[in-house]
């Protein structure tokens, strides 16, 4: 406005009018750096394309600083009508009737075109009540992947087409890596909890709660502490002991990305989104893409998405729920969605993208970028491989952290670092349907 | 002392209205608020609220992670006065004795005061970053294997280094101010006698310098309670295993990330009384009993 006056009053009138005859919605959002250039212009597309609504879009920091904001915000009846919010904020969304405004709801109070069904379910499926009705409108889901040096595997004397299938696979591929002096260490991993342990279950059909995960009601608890995760949780000791494992950090991991980076780990498991930088960073060395491995013994199942979802929450005036669910139907398009999916390595949300995608020649370029989508609907999702719905989630996270450092500390055994993760990820579910009843 | 006597009784109350509307609208109101959600559970939206009582305050007292920062900020805050103040003294006793450039020194000094705790925190966190960081590097080809990430007391070291670090600025300047109230006859005299460097330091500037070093201590344990967020932050988040995370860092994590308000604010109740207890100490107790 300012700069508008300077230069002009009949500027200034024009943006006025403008204005005036727009309805304006807020979205607050969490994507930084390349990604949030990259909302940046999706939305400049949509304003762009129409002018009887505008969306302005904010970046309100990391995921779990967006969501505080926007229920600070909401306290103080300041909110936002779109937020973005990480896939373990979800329980706590999903039990806040009220506050959130359920999509398919909005779709078809608006009357905008929505239908559900263009889906790709194994991306809708975690963000869906037990009706089946969508409650929030994906944006940027992945699945984690397995990344690999081709280079440091051939100079190992390994195929370097051929990434390990099996974690029986991973450790002998890794002592050979070692041997042979091609690298310091076998594999690294972002996010212990997603990847090592929710994603770890899932893709061996283990349940990582009661009653679906917590699907089925408030009243879930976690069952993570299974023979088989105690088995892998052991094994990473074994290996982080041995060198074989290199431990990046809690959370996301911020350590293990530089590892794979600078060639002291051969092989990373992280996020499909994470291909983008991975490319950027692996200079030196030729980078292959596989699935997820798993133990010989058993078979593969699906993988589980992280991400984020938008939000539409309740309280804004009506013409900017109409603005919201206009906007949901642009960013739905198979146009959007597949140009966000190719540059970000975000899944496609709907069929329509994937198939635009293929059209377009884009796996045939780009090889191992279909590798999540492929990894995700391996098998019809199961009620262990659907997803997760947990309160108070974002702590339970935490707490996966801090029991998977005592032990590779050498302060408890696996299996006893997963009975506390259990017992005390209880306590705050517990607490969380304490306050939701 | 010179008594001003007001005939209007409004008017002094007129002249305390702006200092008295900040104190009421930035403290007496937030903190009324957190008193007032330390008795509530609600959801994270504020939809559903019931009260619930004593019931924050009892789940504190059985939460063993609780327990535990109370049992890190104890920790922290000895080891950081002491570094603090240690180091502090020594640096200003060397200014003292009337070193050449004393003056550039103290300038250079009192500089790492003037950097945010933040940054501080950052750079710390790069120095000593298992991955990059050139500290545990030196220290690897020395034989020890530094991973702040996976052992608590390296995770301890760093943080006490960390907020030490800053803190030296401080400390220094107030203990070369106050040693420079100290006469030098009654050292020279001591000379004279026959006493030593190290017993003059004993029997006579240690003491002289009580008040100083007992006001510097309680800003020092305030400092490192309340401060020393930023510094927590941006080098260890708490961890390993909360092993770094002190009372306000939790008030933060259970309040902010968790969005469990109850617990926050019967933590920051907590928090609240600690403090008041330090400042009567600070005002009665020390105020009075040190010689000076």
């Amino acid at each position: 406005m300012f700069r508008s006056l300077s230069i002009s009053p009949l500027a200034l009138l024009a943006a006025v009018s403008v204005a005036q005859a727009q309805t304006e919605i807020q979205w607050w959002h969490a994507m930084g750096g390349e990604l949030g250039a990259k909302l940046e212009e999706i939305v400049a597309g949509y304003n762009a394309s129409q002018s009887d609504y505008k969306v302005t879009p904010s970046y309100k920091g990391s995921y779990a600083e967006t969501m505080t904001a926007a229920i600070a915000a909401f306290r103080a009846g300041e909110q936002p009508a779109i937020v973005q919010v990480f896939e373990v904020g979800t329980g706590t969304m999903m039990a806040a009737e009220g506050a959130v405004y359920p999509v398919h709801q909005l779709m078809a109070d608006m009357g905008a075109p929505f239908d559900p069904a263009a889906f790709l379910p194994a991306v809708v499926g975690y963000y869906t009540d037990t009706q089946g009705n969508m409650l929030s409108m994906p944006f940027n889901s992945s699945t984690p992947i397995l990344y690999y040096n081709k280079d440091v595997f051939e100079k190992a004397g390994l195929d370097r087409d051929t990434p390990p299938k099996t974690w029986e696979e991973v450790e002998a591929f890794s002592r050979q890596i070692i041997d042979a002096g091609a690298a310091k260490c076998g594999f690294t991993t972002g996010w212990i909890s997603w990847v090592q342990l929710e994603n770890f279950s899932a893709w061996h059909n283990q349940p990582i709660g009661t009653l679906e995960n917590g699907f089925g009601g408030l009243e879930t608890e976690l069952s993570v502490n299974g023979p088989l995760q105690a088995r892998h949780w052991a094994n990473l000791k074994d290996w982080q002991d041995a060198g074989i494992f290199s431990y990046g950090g809690p959370g996301g991991g911020n350590d293990a990305p530089p590892k794979f980076y600078a060639q002291d780990c051969a092989i990373y498991m992280n996020s499909s989104a994470s291909r983008a930088g991975v490319i950027a960073n692996a200079k030196d060395f030729e980078v292959g893409y596989g699935m997820l491995p798993h133990y010989a013994d058993t078979a593969p199942q699906n993988s589980i998405i992280g991400g984020a979802t938008l939000w539409v929450l309740q309280g804004r005036p009506e013409a900017e729920y109409k603005a919201a669910a206009d906007f949901f139907n642009y960013l739905s398009s198979a146009a959007v969605q597949a140009d966000w999916h190719q540059f970000s390595g975000y899944l496609p949300i709907t069929q329509a993208a994937w198939d635009l995608s293929k059209d377009q020649g884009f796996y045939d370029a780009n090889p191992g970028a279909d590798v999540s989508i492929r990894q995700m609907t391996l098998n019809a999702p199961t009620q262990n491989s659907k997803g997760l719905r947990f309160g108070n989630y974002v702590q339970i996270r935490a707490i996966i952290d801090e029991e998977f450092q005592a032990l590779l500390a050498g302060q408890k055994d696996a299996q006893t670092a997963l009975d506390d993760l259990v017992t005390r990820g209880n306590a705050l579910i517990r607490g969380f349907e304490a306050a939701n009843k | 002392m010179k008594r001003t006597i007001f005939g209007n009784q409004l008017l002094p109350w007129l002249l305390l209205a702006p200092q008295l509307a900040i104190t009421a609208v930035f403290f007496l109101w937030p903190a009324g608020q957190a008193v007032w959600q330390s008795f509530l559970r609600q959801d994270a939206f504020g939809l559903k609220t019931s009260f619930v009582g004593l019931t924050n305050y009892a789940a504190l007292l059985g939460d063993a992670k609780y327990l535990n920062a109370v049992q890190v900020t104890v920790v922290f805050s000895i080891a950081v006065a002491a570094l603090s103040m240690g180091v502090a003294l020594m640096l200003a006793l060397a200014v003292d004795r009337g070193l050449r450039g004393a003056r550039a020194y103290t300038t250079l000094l009192v500089w790492p005061y003037a950097v945010a705790p933040a940054v501080a925190g950052v750079m710390w966190w790069f120095l000593f970053n298992p991955t990059i960081g050139i500290l545990p590097y030196a220290l690897r080809a020395v034989g020890y294997d530094w991973n702040h990430g996976l052992q608590p007391r390296d995770a301890m070291t760093l943080v006490v280094i960390a907020a030490s670090w800053k803190q030296i600025s401080y400390n220094f300047l107030f203990f070369v101010a106050g040693l420079q109230a100290i006469p030098g006859s009654l050292r020279e005299a001591a000379a004279i006698d026959g006493a030593g460097p190290a017993r003059r330091f004993a029997t006579i500037t240690f003491p002289l310098l009580s008040p100083t070093t007992f006001f510097l201590l309680v800003v020092n344990v305030v400092y490192t309670m309340f401060d020393t967020f930023a510094v927590i932050h941006a080098t260890t988040q708490g961890g390993p295993m909360q092993s770094t995370t002190i009372l306000v860092y939790k008030v933060f994590d259970d309040g902010f990330l968790g969005l469990n308000l109850g617990a926050s604010g019967a933590q920051s109740v907590v928090l609240m009384g600690i403090v008041i207890v330090l400042t009567v100490v600070q005002f009665r107790f020390i105020e009075r009993r040190v010689e000076y």
